[in-house]
């Protein structure tokens, strides 16, 4: 199959999004970020002249207008930039959006997207790496997206732009480059269908986003060991597939979860706090968690390094629940 | 009086919608003092000509967005006032199945997208519904309602500079209630607190077409909202229209108190018209004036609007029976209508 970068994909899954749909505008056009690949937009731009508006750095109102657009009737793409500003724009997003279809009791529809670039990067430091998936998971009534691989950002951005609700489209600054089996028709990748992006009998990793790409490689290089590491990748965390997660770990009885929200009432905690409530009994030793940890995100390499769950830490992690009384040789996990 | 530069139809279908209003929201200050429902709430009373003159410029397929003091945005679009008491009381038959209460209820079905309570929160929408319109090439204009209150809110400020950057078809109206309100020092709350002595300076900065108008005078505000509607049919949007109103002195406390009772007999009758807050209810009364100028310029007779009277108020009790009657939401259904 043809192998384009994930930055490609979004792009084809805008155009065809834009081609499909007269209702479908772009309200900020810098969604590939400011990076090598942020030229790929400009074909957009020259195609769509009239359906890309480039906002004024106003967060909040670009956040209330594509809702608003929304409820009357169209399909806005909001590109939030890095997703650390979107606390700029979090009323609308929580207060507006979030609440909008429910507050009417089902009559008002908010077909909106609003995409963001989350994570660390590099250098990014405290305003720059935001992770807020946990944050907007704790408001409901939005769909979270978090792809992790060229061929689902294109499918699920497929469908956040057709979805009838407000879907936060959450991708990661450093995915932009990887590279990755697309196929050149359009297809979609449906919401709360997790995917196995590798299987194994010995313990069950669940990621999301950039750090699946960790959970892989901690897999490959234990594979050399023998043990078999099953990645489970839920694309979206609302919905989210807690059928396949549960189905995992109750072939493997163990449970890794990473993440690069920070610790406290994050995505690695909730989504173990689902499978210790919802299987318990499959569970042969306590689930462990990899994550950000509770501290502001710091500039310097060598501190940024120490809060990034890296492949080391998740190997670590892997140890220890492959191994629970080895709990000594694992590093301070987050 | 200017009165006749509107014609009679148009004229007693602004009044036909105050009364509505104003009936609506003495039965909900009664049905709040019956202990009917509990939460905290806002009276439209005396801004009902601005809300009725703009809502009756309007054509059914413009879209509007209001700020928490809206039922009288609501009853003046023509929404069931029946499901609209319903909603506040938290019944099943509510126009948002008793999930918005007073504070968020909308009627979508009539173009009437949203109630904001976020102060402010209504300026972005309704740039929003008309970035929309725009979107879909139609001709048809957003309308955002806010308190002076909302110039507070740097959201506001950013729509008013997307609105005119995009020329989006939105009418900014600002209803200014605060004139009279009583501050702090009185024992009340603070309702504006602004540096400027203008807030049409604010989106006059961005270039928007601005005009300052008498709230009560039902031929300014649609007169006003006539041409804000004509430029943003044209492509010449965004506007803002300022309309000014005396503060409903029952408005004024932290909760509203039920400070005068409608009598539009004191129309014609100023010697009726009694108690602590006649001068209110003489000089600043948009419904009595309105009343009044129909009369003297022979639109209708006083019995004519008395009979219209009696009509609004009996389309307003039938409403509040209906929802009283009605069954509460059931908790049943609680997890019903989050996503599409």
């Amino acid at each position: 199959m043809r192998k384009i970068s994930y930055a490609g994909a979004i792009v084809e899954a805008l155009r065809t999004s834009l081609s499909e749909d007269s209702t479908v505008s772009l309200v900020g056009s810098y969604v590939l970020g400011l990076g090598p690949k942020r030229v790929l937009m400009d074909s957009i731009r020259a195609e769509f002249p009239d359906r890309i508006y480039d906002p004024p750095t106003s967060e909040a109102a670009i956040v209330s207008i594509g809702a608003g657009a929304a409820m009357a009737g169209t399909r806005p793409f909001v590109d939030i930039g890095t997703a650390s500003f979107s606390y700029v724009g979090w009323s609308p997003l929580v207060n507006e959006a979030a609440v909008a279809r429910y507050m009417s009791g089902g009559s008002l529809r908010v077909p909106v997207v609003y995409h963001m670039l989350h994570g660390l990067r590099g250098g990014g430091a405290a305003q720059h790496s935001g992770s807020p998936q946990a944050m907007l998971w704790n408001a409901p009534g939005l769909e979270i997206v978090l792809p992790s691989s060229p061929y689902d950002v294109k499918g699920l951005m497929r469908s956040a732009i057709k979805s009838d609700n407000p879907t936060v489209f959450i991708n990661h600054a450093r995915l932009m480059d990887i590279e990755g089996d697309v196929p050149a028709e359009d297809y979609t990748v449906p919401f709360g269908r997790a995917d196995i992006k590798r299987a194994g009998r010995d313990v069950t990793v669940v990621a999301t986003s950039f750090v699946v790409h960790a959970a892989l490689s901690a897999a490959e290089r234990l594979a050399a060991d023998g043990i078999e590491v099953e990645v489970v990748d839920p694309r979206t965390l609302v919905p989210l597939d807690h059928k396949t997660i549960l189905n995992s770990v109750r072939q493997t009885g163990r449970l890794v979860v990473i993440d690069e929200a920070p610790l406290s009432c994050g995505v690695a905690s909730e989504i173990s706090a689902i499978v210790a409530e919802e299987g318990f009994e499959f569970l042969q030793c306590p689930i462990v968690r990899v994550a950000r940890p509770d501290i502001p995100v710091p500039f310097s390499k060598p501190l940024e390094d120490a809060i990034t769950p890296t492949t080391e830490k998740v190997i670590a992690a892997i140890r220890r629940v492959i191994d629970p009384r080895a709990k000594n040789a694992a590093t301070r996990l987050s | 009086m200017t009165i006749s530069l509107l014609d009679r139809k148009t004229t007693l279908s602004i009044f036909d919608r105050m009364l509505m209003m104003r009936y609506f929201e003495e039965a909900v200050l009664r049905l709040y003092n019956e202990r009917r429902f509990a939460s905290h709430f806002h009276l439209y009373i005396g801004q009902e000509a601005t809300g009725a003159a703009v809502l009756e410029a309007l054509g059914d397929k413009d879209l509007i967005c209001t700020t928490h003091r809206n039922h009288g945005h609501l009853i003046g679009r023509g929404s069931d006032p029946g499901q609209t008491i319903a909603e506040i009381l938290g019944r099943s038959t509510g126009l948002n199945r008793g999930r918005g209460g007073t504070l968020h209820a909308s009627d979508p079905s009539r173009g009437f997208l949203s109630t904001s309570a976020i102060v402010g929160g209504c300026a972005g929408l309704a740039a929003g519904a008309a970035f929309g319109i725009k979107t879909k090439r139609e001709t048809n204009v957003a309308v955002g309602f806010f308190g002076d209150g909302a110039l507070e809110e740097g959201l506001v400020i950013e729509s008013f500079n997307i609105a005119a950057l995009w020329k989006l078809p939105v009418i900014f109206v600002c209803e200014n209630n605060s004139a009279g309100a009583i501050g702090p020092q009185q024992g009340g709350y603070p309702t504006a607190i602004t540096a400027t002595d203008s807030f049409t300076r604010l989106p006059a900065a961005y270039g928007i077409d601005c005009v300052k108008i008498d709230g009560t005078d039902i031929v300014a505000v649609y007169e006003a909202t006539t041409e804000a509607t004509r430029r943003c049919r044209t492509g010449q949007g965004p506007a803002f229209i300022e309309a000014f109103t005396v503060r409903w002195p029952g408005s004024s406390p932290l909760w509203p108190e039920p400070a005068t009772v409608t009598d539009l007999n004191e129309a014609w009758d100023p010697t009726r018209i009694k108690g602590p807050h006649a001068a209110w209810v003489r000089d600043h009364d948009p419904l009595l004036r309105t009343a009044r100028d129909i009369v003297a310029h022979g639109y209708a007779s006083q019995d004519e609007v008395m009979a219209r009277d009696k009509d609004a108020r009996t389309r307003i009790e039938a409403g509040a029976t209906f929802a009283i009657e009605s069954p509460m939401a059931l908790s049943e259904t609680v997890y019903e209508h989050v996503f599409a």
